[in-house]
């Protein structure tokens, strides 16, 4: 690939420049404008990140795509962006969400089409801009941008409760990213004035100062992860947000910070996490046994997909947190996979709501009866979410449990009960609302999936089986980089 | 010095606003009611008549150190950059606010004359090189403030709010000179120039009346913070943001910032240096005053504008939680009696300024742009629903309250940032920590009038419409947050020259 090649900052812009055509478009009155400038926008934006892929060099660690230019001399800030074997596939994730949200929004949105579809674009060149900086600040610049169209996505088109949603939302993460900021800064004056992450990854550093370092990246990240017990934000945006929104925040927003561990704590802060690695896991196990109890109880589907999520982003710090390969690359395969099955059961939760506008499991039953094709999707999707075999879900579980057994085994015994929580929770759910007799005459007026929604989720069901069959397409471009980081790792920076 | 121009040269700008704001007095006299808008013309004349021979002076002096008047005026990079960004902001001001005053009966001669003159006054702190000089420049501008809040002689609120200031700011006045006699007193001069090099002497030599300099220093920065508007010297603000009419509120909040920051410049750096940092006589110095000042400021500023239901008097505490934050790059320059590193941290007060100043423009000129005859939109309520009534001024409007609070990609981002590099390149991890706290909870008003825009239903369905000139010059206004959020290279740049050359 020839380093002129632009591709990353064209996955930045694509998206970007296309959702303001789409805002140039205006009123509702050319909404079908709007959407057919989205859609085109979207492709193109997901067009841009294959070559990422199709010419990523798996046998090294190093950075690829690497494009760097001055930005603001004056803090000796660049426009640095890179990618490696972690972080590429989020931004093939994120755009090809992307284009399944805008699809997904299609004939549902009918307020204010352009600014909801606009703003879906922009959030999707933000959160590549988030995966592909290399520097400090504009990585800082990216994730924080990122806010301003979730908070008016939620705070649009969400639910009757959105404007405690959003508002929640917005602070919860701004406070935890704020200290990022500070911490960002302390290391600037530490490493002699520079922005550029890579030199924090060599950095020295004394234990007390990577400890608080730590504390402030941790904030940052673990509420956007969201972890235990910094998730609370995270139910209430998932209920009260649109079905794009949800579908993006699980799929993407949240893997923002667990992605922040791996490519700052982790490798900046190598002592403090071996050093606080038992409060991770704990509040990872944590996460997993006590959020999958909760989930189990709940009767909002989007809020037990909420807890579901929270549930299985545990398992991601957790592979994390055990420092093996298995364990690392669980966490990553169980990020992407996560980002393909949470996404579709909101994608699920919002045909239906569209239909029936409630989302409460006791208004349905018997679906399965009137929308066949759609119930067979649907129950893909939660065999998926609780791991089974031949699924996305199973691989990456697996994976952090065989990592998690060889490093203790009741932590992988803990992680393990996860197997039997979420086949509890999931399935349950899905007897309640897709099996059994119709439960009421709205059930029996339901009209099955539409060929848009079908591809929808039929394109996401593919994407979950391809990884659960065949994942070594995913782990071979992770392989090299993860390798390096638990080598880095193991090197003390004191 | 530079002894091929003629001496008074470089003051030639303050002397071209002089006269023409004189011939505008006169020339008002002779014009028909229906005629006003040739004064509206020749003030933006006047203005730009005086940005060009600031260029032209810089150009003259190259930038370097110009003295003249025997030492009272300096003409220095600074003097020249923030005299640039006031012209603007006395624009951008008389522009957004034409149809404000005409619908409310006070488009009349006097309210241009008036802003001319406080525009001089300004002119002339920004250049003092002499506390005469400083004071005369702070009283010609405080003077045509406090008669432009009291320009609507039949508001009752107004009326108080102008009697409020009157007050408060001859008060403040009052420190500030009771400061300066004590300074004069123990280093026997007036040039700031001289006093640096007299408080360097006392200090080395641990001469008595250092004692004498410690108590003009209290007293000089006491009356800075009643004239910047901080804690606890704030009170007067809402009260005068909220009562005096929009448009002079938005007057008062831009270019008299930049002209305290230049007091505070010129009063703290250029000539009590010597007293910032702890000393061997002193236990500490003005730099600590300003910790107290600024950690106060921005939480009560931030705490408080929670509270608000009228906008104006939001943005009132929220000015005050800026300056805060604007102090907090003042106060790292020096760290353990070195210099090495003050030049980034003052640059950065001032960008944190001229940011700060073009953010507030666009705010308050929004409040005066979606005002109308017989309606003010002062409640916060009347933003209700903008997104539906008009789009585009909603997303200009989203683009200055999510700058205020410091989000990327705006540029108020990067003032807090530099700021808060300066904070932690003195070592002050704790004050920055505050900081960003502070700063989140300002971030819950700032959203919440992006709420009020976006998520609810308009109340009031009047077509916004404003005149073409007020329109796009606002549009530009709230872009420049966001062009300069993504290149802020140039402004930070200049800001750091500015300070260089002092």
């Amino acid at each position: 690939m020839p380093p002129s090649a632009h591709w990353l900052s064209l996955s930045i812009w694509v998206p970007i420049v296309a959702g303001l055509a789409v805002l140039a478009t205006g009123a509702d009155k050319n909404a079908r404008e709007a959407r057919i400038i989205a859609l085109v926008g979207a492709g193109l934006g997901f067009l841009v990140t294959i070559p990422l892929v199709a010419g990523f060099d798996t046998g090294t660690s190093a950075m690829q795509f690497v494009e760097k230019a001055p930005w603001i001399e004056r803090f000796n800030v660049n426009y640095h962006l890179g990618v490696d074997g972690i972080s590429v596939l989020f931004i093939l994730l994120n755009s090809f969400i992307t284009v399944l949200v805008v699809l997904a929004g299609w004939e549902v949105i009918r307020d204010k089409v352009a600014q909801y579809m606009a703003a879906f674009l922009v959030m999707s060149g933000l959160l590549n801009g988030t995966f592909a900086a290399l520097d400090a600040v504009l990585f800082y610049v990216f994730f924080e941008s990122t806010l301003i169209p979730m908070y008016l996505v939620i705070g649009v088109w969400g639910g009757p409760n959105r404007v405690y949603a959003a508002v929640k939302f917005f602070l919860y993460t701004l406070l935890g990213s704020l200290l990022m900021l500070v911490a960002f800064l302390y290391l600037y004056n530490k490493s002699g004035g520079s922005f550029a992450v890579l030199d924090y990854h060599k950095l020295p550093l004394p234990l007390d100062a990577q400890v608080l370092l730590f504390v402030a990246f941790l904030l940052a990240f673990a509420v956007k992860v969201p972890m235990w017990p910094v998730h609370t934000w995270l139910p209430d945006a998932h209920v009260e947000a649109p079905t794009g929104g949800s579908a993006v925040l699980a799929a993407i927003l949240l893997k923002l910070g667990a992605y922040g561990f791996v490519r700052f704590s982790l490798p900046i802060l190598p002592d403090a996490s071996r050093y606080l690695a038992g409060f991770m896991i704990t509040l990872s196990l944590i996460a997993i046994v006590y959020i999958g109890l909760v989930a189990l109880v709940q009767t909002d589907m989007k809020k037990l997909i909420a807890y579901s999520s929270i549930s299985h982003m545990g398992f991601v710090t957790l592979g994390f947190f055990i420092f093996n390969a298995y364990g690392m690359e669980g966490g990553l395969v169980q990020m992407i996979s996560h980002g393909f099955v949470s996404a579709a059961l909101f994608l699920c939760v919002g045909v239906m709501y569209d239909r029936m506008h409630s989302r409460n499991i006791a208004d349905y039953g018997g679906v399965a009866n009137t929308m066949p094709k759609f119930a067979a999707l649907m129950v893909f999707f939660a065999m998926a979410n609780c791991g089974l075999p031949a699924t996305s879900g199973f691989v990456g579980e697996f994976m952090v449990i065989l990592g998690a057994m060889k490093f203790n085994f009741w932590i992988a015994f803990l992680a393990g009960t996860t197997l039997v929580f979420g086949a509890a929770y999931t399935l349950w759910m899905v007897k309640r609302v897709i099996f059994g007799e119709v439960g009421n005459k709205h059930v029996a007026e339901l009209s099955d999936a539409s060929a848009r929604e079908l591809l929808v989720l039929g394109l996401l069901a593919i994407a979950v089986l391809w990884l659960g069959v065949h994942p070594a397409p995913f782990t071979e471009i992770m392989h090299a980089s993860v390798s390096e980081l638990l080598k880095h790792l193991a090197v003390s920076k004191l | 010095m530079l002894t091929d121009l003629p001496p008074i040269s470089i003051a030639y700008p303050e002397i071209f606003l002089l006269a023409a704001g004189c011939a505008i007095l006169v020339i008002d006299l002779f014009l028909a009611e229906d005629r006003r808008w040739v004064i509206y013309v020749l003030s933006l004349a006047a203005l730009l008549g005086c940005a060009v021979l600031t260029m032209i002076v810089t150009a003259m002096t190259g930038g370097r150190l110009a003295y003249t008047f025997n030492g009272m005026f300096v003409s220095d990079i600074m003097a020249s950059a923030l005299k640039m960004f006031t012209y603007v902001s006395v624009v951008l001001c008389l522009v957004y606010s034409r149809t404000y005053i005409a619908d409310r009966g006070l488009y009349r001669g006097e309210y241009f004359v008036l802003a001319l003159f406080a525009t001089l006054g300004m002119m002339v702190m920004i250049s003092a090189n002499h506390f005469l000089t400083l004071y005369l420049g702070l009283e010609l501008m405080s003077l045509c403030l406090y008669s432009l809040v009291a320009l609507n002689r039949d508001s009752a609120v107004s009326t108080e709010a102008a009697m409020k200031y009157f007050v408060l700011g001859a008060l403040a006045s009052g420190l500030l000179l009771y400061g300066m006699s004590m300074i004069y007193g123990a280093t026997g001069t007036l040039e700031i120039t001289e006093v640096a090099k007299g408080a360097a002497r006392i200090l080395q030599s641990g001469h008595p009346s250092g004692a004498v300099l410690a108590f003009g220093l209290v007293f000089v920065v006491s009356g800075l913070a009643f004239k910047v508007g901080v804690v606890p010297f704030h009170m007067w603000i809402p009260d005068v943001y909220h009562g005096a009419p929009t448009a002079v509120t938005l007057f008062i909040s831009t270019g008299p910032k930049l002209a305290a920051f230049a007091m505070a410049i010129r009063l703290l750096v250029n000539g009590l240096q010597p007293l910032a940092g702890d000393t061997p006589q002193f236990q500490s110095g003005w730099q600590d005053m300003l910790i107290i000042l600024s950690v106060l400021s921005m939480a009560i500023g931030n705490l408080a504008a929670i509270a608000q239901s009228n906008i104006k008097r939001m943005l009132a505490y929220s000015t005050i939680s800026h300056m805060g934050f604007m102090l907090l790059g003042l106060l790292s320059g020096i760290v353990s009696g070195n210099a090495l590193s003050a030049a980034e941290a003052w640059s950065s007060a001032m960008f944190y300024a001229v940011v700060y100043v073009l953010m507030s423009l666009g705010a308050f000129g929004m409040v005066v742009f979606l005002s109308r005859a017989g309606f003010e939109a002062e409640r916060l309520e009347d933003f209700r629903g903008l997104n539906a009534r008009s789009p585009w001024f909603a997303f200009i409007m989203l683009l200055l309250m999510f700058s205020l609070a410091g989000v990327p990609p705006t540029v108020g981002f990067y003032a807090k940032l530099s700021v808060l590099q300066a904070v932690l390149g003195a070592g002050h991890v704790w004050l920055a920590v505050v900081a960003v706290m502070l700063a989140l909870v300002g971030t819950f008003y700032y959203i919440r009038v992006v709420k009020l825009m976006y998520f609810d239903e308009p109340q009031d369905s009047t077509e916004v419409r404003g005149k073409l000139d007020a329109s796009v010059l606002l549009s530009a206004n709230g872009l420049a947050v966001l062009a300069l959020g993504i290149l802020p290279q140039p402004l930070m740049q200049l800001c750091f020259y500015a300070i260089k050359g002092l």
